[in-house]
């Protein structure tokens, strides 16, 4: 048999030559490039809408757009950075790393993988070419609560529900292939608990997306027959139920929100104990803590629904399920700190992401806490209160962990180390933008200003213009990013194999060449 | 000991002070409202009660996290210690915050149980969500009336300065008693809008097809604004809740009068009505209740919105026009009229809708009457 093997042509292992590279790759780096390529100029799409939002909001008045195009850019902004930025760039960091932090050549299903990747481009197409047609594009809010996305929705919501359903079908296609990948592939010797935590999040993150992107593509289609096909699903007229729809949106959604920040968490862990030189305090704590989360992440959705008029035992349930989300998400930044105590601590770019990440991510769960008191939440819900939590555990939290996952693994992935001095200002003028944007939303909430409103009452108007500013800053401080990466791409200066001091102990990927042969590992490493 | 006996002892003398500081500053610009009533004063204590916790929490947490990466620093030669688990560690910190969380629960579930309380109040009102206008029903009285915003397009669109009450203001604020139990109960008629008033600290989703309670008891006359927190469509900013709290002698007083005016509006469903009378208040209707959507123009926004001017329906098919006023249309966004606005309303808009923009000229020019309304209302009926 081996003379078979030996007489094979070695030469066709590398990347094919041209675009048909990355049409029909099924290469995980390749794909994984192809996901962050594309959550990247995601980022600048729903980027650019949020910046139309923010000037229309510059001061009070109608300016720049009409309500009604306003409405299709919050929905859209929403719609892009959730399934268009953050999700997809998870999956191209788990495709880039997954394979190398478990001693694997590539992922279990390379087809499959080259399949969910190309859907997305179709899907996000799709949405976004709505904005063009005459009737406009979606406008009901990212949430799309019925009957305003039903009965009361521009046709184009046809075309918005068929794209939901094929970024459902690419996400559970990847969730697949990433939990076969890490239970069939992983290097001889590397058990369940001795995986590293950025697989953990990941294996824990596609579980949830297969528990709950079926029920998300469930409620699009109870939505697709009550338009098209005369049911009543969500339409009390016809015996339904408005209220059933935020049922099961949330039922989707409250998960779909821990899918956006664990693997940030496995991240940090990694960036933590790299640049504390120590490893990471409470290891298995850590996985029960993000097991737990997911766990308990399925039974708090009504807290998202405190208005609608549930009976007070469903109120008071909803509360204390939603409190308990605080123990283990406390228990790991309870973690995070102790991995720093007693360190030997540097502070590359990587490192003050993290360390933002921790300090911003806990200030956006102390509002998540306040939030869940329902008697408060009552004067909290829907206000900008609310649109700064969820910016605060979305921007300084998974976004922030995604930049610190790109700047510690870019000299490992391109062979060249990025530009230190340009990747700190890139952290402080981001920092200090992202603080100045989302802050002050705190305020205008608590003193009363709903969100999603195109124009507000003039006692808002100074929090609104600072608010505004930080905004443009913080957007124009991205471009500053993507220089970075295409010169770290093009030029920089030769990156070692273990890439940042002592890391060659901390994980799998640091053992490979810095840029990794194609098929990662073609021999299984040992584990001890 | 002495010494952190003080510090504690000057810790507990701020917290108050800031408390204070906030609690006294009325509708502060950057803190929740206090607001009017009990439940209002609680949730504002609980808020602040949970806001302080997690200051505390967070300045523990973040003292440790900067003192160590201050103490720790590589650069000024630390050394790392190789320590990675410590059961009682873990466990101590799980307890902890635990206890912190039922710390919060305790009241939280107090306040929740005094704010749920759905028993009948001596006033009952009906709160109905429009798009995009509130009505208001005193169910006692069998009286009604719509809320429009009444903030003027000029002033949104920057033509002229803005007022003092720039979006908060409406043409008809809704009334209610001071020191007596008033029960809303809020529906909606198309979409889900939610009814919010901060200084009651009342904020219910009003859902079609459902009817949510909420209750408040104002001590004190005044004029309190809130807004609508669900989005629910084009003009979600621009339909304001404002509620005026009276005496009670005042209260009766307002609702004899508009049970007086609801009479003499049913007195004029059977007058003559001349097309001029028509047009006039046809005009004024449309301005309130159609320009939003089909524009003062009547051109509306095509598709979503059609045109009224040159229309097969509003030059030449009066009947069909009668019917998509009463009835609304299926599946878009045209509402029902029928059941909420008088014979004579409905009328004089369709009568100003086939006049209007050169539809007169152009089309048959009917004029429909109240009385054909009625006629329309009989035949249904029957």
């Amino acid at each position: 048999m081996s003379t078979v093997v030996e007489s094979h042509d070695h030469g066709h292992h590398g990347p094919a030559k041209g675009l048909s590279r990355w049409l029909f790759t099924t290469n995980h780096k390749d794909i994984g490039t192809l996901y962050l390529w594309f959550s990247f100029i995601m980022l600048f799409i729903g980027g650019a809408m949020a910046m139309v939002i923010r000037a229309e909001l510059f001061q009070p008045g109608l300016q720049i757009v009409q309500p009604e195009f306003f409405n299709q850019m919050t929905t859209n902004h929403g719609l892009i950075m959730v399934f268009g930025v953050i999700m997809p760039a998870f999956v191209g960091l788990a495709n880039w790393m997954l394979p190398m932090q478990i001693g694997a050549p590539d992922m279990a299903l390379p087809r499959l993988n080259n399949l969910s990747f190309w859907l997305l481009p179709m899907a996000f197409g799709i949405l976004i070419s709505t904005l063009f047609m005459p009737e406009g594009g979606p406008n009901f809010g990212w949430t799309f609560y019925a009957p305003l996305s039903t009965t009361y929705a521009p046709s184009t919501v046809n075309f918005f529900i068929f794209s939901v359903h094929i970024m459902g079908v690419s996400s559970i296609l990847g969730s697949i292939n990433i939990i076969t990948t890490i239970f069939n592939m992983r290097a001889p010797g590397m058990t369940l608990m001795k995986m590293p935590l950025f697989v953990w999040s990941w294996l824990i993150t596609a579980y949830l997306l297969i528990a709950v992107m079926p029920v998300l593509a469930g409620v699009v289609t109870m939505m697709l027959m009550d338009i098209n096909f005369g049911t009543s699903f969500f339409n009390a007229a016809g015996g339904g139920d408005p209220v059933l729809f935020q049922h099961v949106f949330w039922f989707f959604g409250h998960p779909e929100v821990y899918i956006m920040i664990l693997p940030a968490f496995g991240i940090v862990s990694h960036i933590i104990e790299t640049f504390s030189r120590k490893p990471i305090f409470g290891y298995s704590s850590m996985v029960y803590a993000m097991a737990s989360i997911a766990i308990l992440s399925f039974v708090v959705w009504a807290h998202h629904m405190f208005t609608v008029g549930m009976p007070l035992a469903g109120e008071l349930f909803f509360m204390y399920s939603t409190m308990l989300i605080a123990i283990p998400t406390g228990v790991k930044v309870f973690n995070w700190v102790a991995t720093m105590f007693r360190g030997s601590i540097t502070f590359e770019t990587p490192m003050l992401f993290s360390i933002a990440f921790v300090a911003l991510f806990t200030i956006g769960g102390f509002s998540g806490l306040m939030l869940a008191i329902v008697p408060a939440d009552f004067q909290y819900h829907d206000t900008y209160f609310v649109v700064a939590h969820f910016h605060y555990v979305l921007v300084p939290g998974a976004l922030f962990g995604i930049i610190a996952g790109a700047y510690y693994w870019l000299p490992k992935w391109t062979g060249n180390m990025y530009d230190e001095t340009l990747g700190k200002l890139h952290f402080w003028l981001t920092f200090i933008s992202v603080n100045v944007t989302f802050f002050p939303m705190h305020f205008v909430g608590l003193a009363g200003m709903p969100r999603r409103y195109p124009d507000y009452a003039l006692q808002f108007a100074d929090f609104n213009a600072l608010i505004s500013v930080g905004a443009f800053m913080f957007g124009l401080t991205q471009l500053l990013f993507l220089f970075i990466v295409i010169k770290t791409i093009r030029s920089g200066k030769q990156a070692k194999p273990e890439v940042w001091e002592g890391a060659g102990d901390l994980g799998l990927e640091w053992t490979l060449t810095s840029p990794p042969p194609y098929h990662s590992f073609t021999v299984q490493p040992q584990v001890k | 000991m002495a010494y952190i006996k003080k510090v504690y002892t000057r810790f507990c003398l701020v917290i108050p002070f800031l408390f204070s500081s906030l609690t006294f500053t009325e509708d502060s610009d950057y803190n929740m409202k206090v607001g009017v009533t009990d439940v209002s004063q609680s949730i504002f204590d609980l808020h602040m009660l949970i806001f302080w916790i997690c200051v505390g929490i967070g300045i523990i947490v973040f003292s440790i996290m900067f003192w160590s990466l201050w103490k720790y620093r590589k650069s000024k030669g630390a050394v790392a210690a190789d320590f990675d688990d410590n059961f009682w560690l873990e466990i101590g910190w799980t307890v902890a915050a635990t206890l912190v969380l039922v710390w919060m629960a305790v009241p939280s579930t107090q306040v929740m149980v005094e704010a749920y309380d759905d028993a009948e109040g001596e006033i009952n009102i009906l709160i109905t969500g429009h798009q995009w206008k509130w009505h208001y029903e005193y169910l006692e009285d069998e009286v009604g009336f719509f809320s429009n915003l009444s903030t003027s397009q000029e002033q949104i669109d920057g033509e002229v300065p803005k007022g003092e009450f720039y979006l908060r203001e409406v043409d008809e604020p809704l009334v209610i008693p001071t020191n007596t139990r008033v029960r809303f109960l809020i529906t909606g008629n198309d979409v889900i809008h939610s009814w919010w008033v901060p200084d009651f600290a009342v904020k219910q989703d009003a859902i079609p097809g459902f009817i949510n309670t909420a209750w408040t008891n104002v001590p004190e006359p005044g004029i309190f604004r809130g807004a609508c927190t669900e989005l629910c469509g084009i003009k979600h900013a621009f339909m304001p809740v404002v509620v005026r709290a009276v005496e009670r002698e005042e209260f009766d007083a307002f609702i004899a009068e508009k049970v007086a005016l609801a009479e003499e509006e049913r007195m004029l469903t059977s007058k003559i009505w001349t097309k001029e009378e028509l047009m006039a208040r046809g005009e004024s209707f449309y301005a309130t209740n159609c320009a939003a959507c089909h524009q003062a123009s009547g051109q509306g926004i095509p598709p979503v919105f059609p045109s009224l001017v040159g229309s097969e329906i509003t030059m030449f098919d009066s009947k069909r026009h009668i019917e998509i006023l009463m009835e609304g249309v299926q599946g878009s966004a045209m509402a029902a009229f029928g059941e909420s606005y008088s014979e004579v309303d409905i009328a004089s808009v369709i009568t100003y809708t086939r006049q209007a923009w050169s539809n007169g000229e152009n089309g048959d020019g009917v004029i429909v009457t109240p009385q054909d309304i009625v006629a329309y209302k009989n035949r249904i009926d029957l």
